[in-house]
């Protein structure tokens, strides 16, 4: 990589960040402006965890992310029209306001829905990640969890029959701190939760996950490992929740102390003070950068606000797929519109999960 | 050509879809060099290999979830439960991850879990489940029993091909019952999900039913006949999602009387919604209360002394039929 691309990279990267930060924080404002009728759930201080794994893949490889994975779906190309369309539960948003949140999905993008029950994607992912090592793919699956649903079986589940079967699978735990209202010392009695690989028989690693170039350097490591057919790798990234479990959560238990400690170490203004002593951010760079940022969020806002409400007559639609072939994803002619899960049957349109091209979001 | 069993009838529906679609694969615990704690999938190993035979660890949540992230990418993945009870160390995969998918995403989920299910085999209250009545009542999974051969691999071989979860669920006491060996197409066939099939034509009165019961109605059928001089229509409704309202309620308008008998538990069970449905639709044909011959409201019981008092019979379900042909 030569220094310019260098340099295009890491800006990449920092505008993926204040991308996923903005995003946030528009959510935010249109939930205190009852715009947003559930629950809303965000990520600040996660943003070098998200966005650094993410950038970690290639095309053809899938995330299973969750709910504070923002930054891992915009660095993969989701839309975020697409995610404004969820959080305003618009009739057009990829789970037609069946859902909210970022429980969206395209499998042709390498994109699986997630659900509320936190853990429960873990063995979902191992499933895909069966399909790449029967198809003889280099391909690999990178799914994310929280420090949370280190506790539940499918977790444990998951990891061991990754392992047993040698599955391409990066498992990236994001070990913010606290469960809700639980903190880690009530969850777990070990150090760090890299440890649980140890059990699996896979390799683990703990690492600064507020230093976006540190979890890029594990993550891609565990994937490199991945993707050379030696099985599944885990990577605990170690942050912090600076928010409540919810905006509706005050998050009171967390002591200030604590809470500040990690706001001092917000990852975007660490990344800053990395690109500004590399003489890589300049002011007028940066400021062109929040500009774009703006533009999109405006745009992504205006569009959800733009699009119609799903009709209540549909209330009991969609309830079953309908019959016809079905392609193998991922194979040359996987979208070919014969196909039922080549396009998004309940409306015969594309799924409207991915950026649209005028509204890509992959170039500075 | 041979007359085959259940068990025999289910193996040729999982062979021979593996042998026509690549995209078909067992997994589940020893379903591999073991070849099935029934034998269902003996020989599969050998045929298809270990990355279409998979021997899983035990792990239901993980053969489901899986089964679901194959589906995803395409694959028609087939996963095996033991024994049916085991579904529930399962039950997220199915009712919120797999069930909820295509309505949710659009991502179709050809998807089918099967598994050894029923009593009569001294089971117990952990190998005997009947578990229908969880996934009947949850939108997004289709649900089937076959009661014969023909229709253990026809319905089988219709769930692998279908775009959705399916439930098969296979009866046990059934599996090498000599009386339902039958010789079975050489030809390619299916039996439609949805398709309720009359066992028994009768018009004083129907008998709706499902899987092993099924057998035991028509026991009961002809005991009625000989006895009581009783025309019993049976109606085995073979898919309980999609449900045959149709042939529910044509079966019905002629005979004006509906005994429902289930292996299940009786409150809440799928005959409950079957005579909510025939109150709301068929009110002015009911020449007679709509009556329910299943398992009391009790977990599935060992010794047998306890499971024969447990388990729907003929003579129960004569004593209730003769009930309801006083009206």
């Amino acid at each position: 990589m030569s220094e310019a691309e260098r340099a295009d990279l890491l800006l990449q990267i920092y505008y993926y960040m204040r991308l996923t930060r903005a995003m946030e924080d528009r959510t935010r404002t249109l939930f205190l402006q009852g715009r947003i009728v559930g629950g809303v759930y965000t990520a600040q201080g996660h943003e070098a965890t998200t966005v650094g794994a993410a950038m970690t893949l290639r095309d053809g490889d899938c995330i299973v992310p969750q709910h504070r994975d923002l930054g891992m779906h915009l660095v993969r190309g989701v839309s975020p029209r697409a995610v404004m369309c969820q959080w305003l539960a618009r009739g057009n948003a990829p789970t037609l306001g069946r859902d909210g949140q970022l429980h969206i999905g395209d499998m042709h993008h390498g994109v699986v829905p997630m659900i509320s029950m936190l853990g429960e994607s873990l063995p979902v992912a191992c499933g895909v990640a069966l399909v790449m090592k029967m198809r003889r793919r280099s391909t690999v699956v990178l799914a994310s969890c929280g420090d949370g649903a280190t506790s539940t079986g499918a977790f444990h589940e998951a990891l061991n029959f990754a392992s047993v079967q040698r599955l391409p699978v990066v498992f990236v735990i994001e070990n913010n701190g606290y469960a809700y209202s639980t903190p880690t010392v009530k969850q777990f009695a070990i150090e760090q939760l890299a440890q649980r690989a140890l059990a699996y028989g896979m390799p683990g690693e703990s690492v600064d996950g507020n230093d976006v170039l540190a979890v890029m350097e594990a993550v891609g490591r565990a994937v490199a490992h991945a993707r050379s057919g030696q099985g599944p790798a885990l990577v605990e990234c170690r942050t912090f929740r600076v928010r409540g479990h919810s905006e509706a959560d005050k998050a009171d238990y967390v002591p200030p102390a604590l809470r500040q400690e990690w706001l001092a170490r917000d990852p975007i203004r660490r990344f800053e003070e990395y690109l500004t002593a590399q003489g890589l951010l300049s002011a007028e760079r940066r400021r062109e950068i929040e500009a774009r940022v703006r533009s999109v969020v405006d745009d992504a806002v205006a569009f959800a606000e733009a699009s119609p409400p799903p009709d209540p007559a549909t209330v009991a639609d969609y309830v079953f797929a309908p019959d016809g072939p079905i392609a193998i994803v991922g194979e040359p002619d996987a979208t070919d519109p014969r196909y039922v899960n080549a396009l998004d049957t309940r409306t015969g349109r594309p799924f409207c999960t991915m950026s649209q091209v005028e509204e890509a979001v992959t170039q500075l | 050509m041979t007359a085959v069993t259940y068990l025999e009838a289910i193996s040729q529906a999982i062979r021979e879809e593996m042998r026509r679609d690549e995209s078909v694969f067992l997994l589940g615990e020893d379903v591999g060099t073991y070849g099935g704690a029934f034998k269902v999938s003996a020989g599969f190993l050998e045929e298809f290999g270990p990355e279409r035979v998979i021997d899983t660890p035990m792990s239901e949540t993980a053969i489901i979830g899986s089964a679901v992230g194959a589906a995803l990418m395409g694959m028609r993945p087939i996963a095996e439960m033991q024994y049916i009870d085991f579904i529930t160390c399962g039950f997220d995969q199915i009712v919120n991850m797999a069930c909820k998918m295509y309505w949710r995403s659009g991502i179709p989920l050809p998807l089918v879990i099967r598994g050894p299910a029923g009593g009569g085999t001294h089971g117990g209250p952990f190998h005997s489940a009947s578990p229908e009545a969880w996934f009947f009542h949850t939108p997004g999974i289709k649900v089937v029993m076959p009661a014969t051969a023909y229709d253990a691999k026809g319905l089988l071989k219709a769930a692998i091909r279908d775009n959705n979860p399916v439930l098969y669920l296979e009866h046990k006491l059934l599996y090498r019952l000599p009386e339902l060996r039958e010789e079975l197409p050489s030809e390619d066939y299916i039996v439609p999900l949805g398709k309720a099939i009359i066992r028994r034509h009768g018009r004083h009165m129907t008998m709706l039913t499902y899987g092993a019961m099924v057998h035991q109605c028509l026991k009961a059928a002809e005991q009625l006949a000989t006895e009581d001089g009783l025309a019993v229509e049976v109606v085995d409704l073979r898919s309980l999602t999609p449900l045959d309202r149709e042939t529910i309620k044509e079966s019905v308008k002629r005979t004006n009387k509906v005994l429902i008998v289930h292996e299940d538990t009786l409150t809440g069970g799928v005959g409950a919604e079957l005579a909510a449905l025939l109150a709301e639709e068929l009110f002015d044909y009911l020449d007679g209360p709509i009556m329910r011959v299943a398992a009391p409201d009790a977990p599935y019981p060992y010794a047998p002394p306890l499971e024969m008092a447990y388990l729907p019979g003929v003579e129960r379900i004569v004593a209730v039929a003769r009930q309801l042909a006083a009206y």
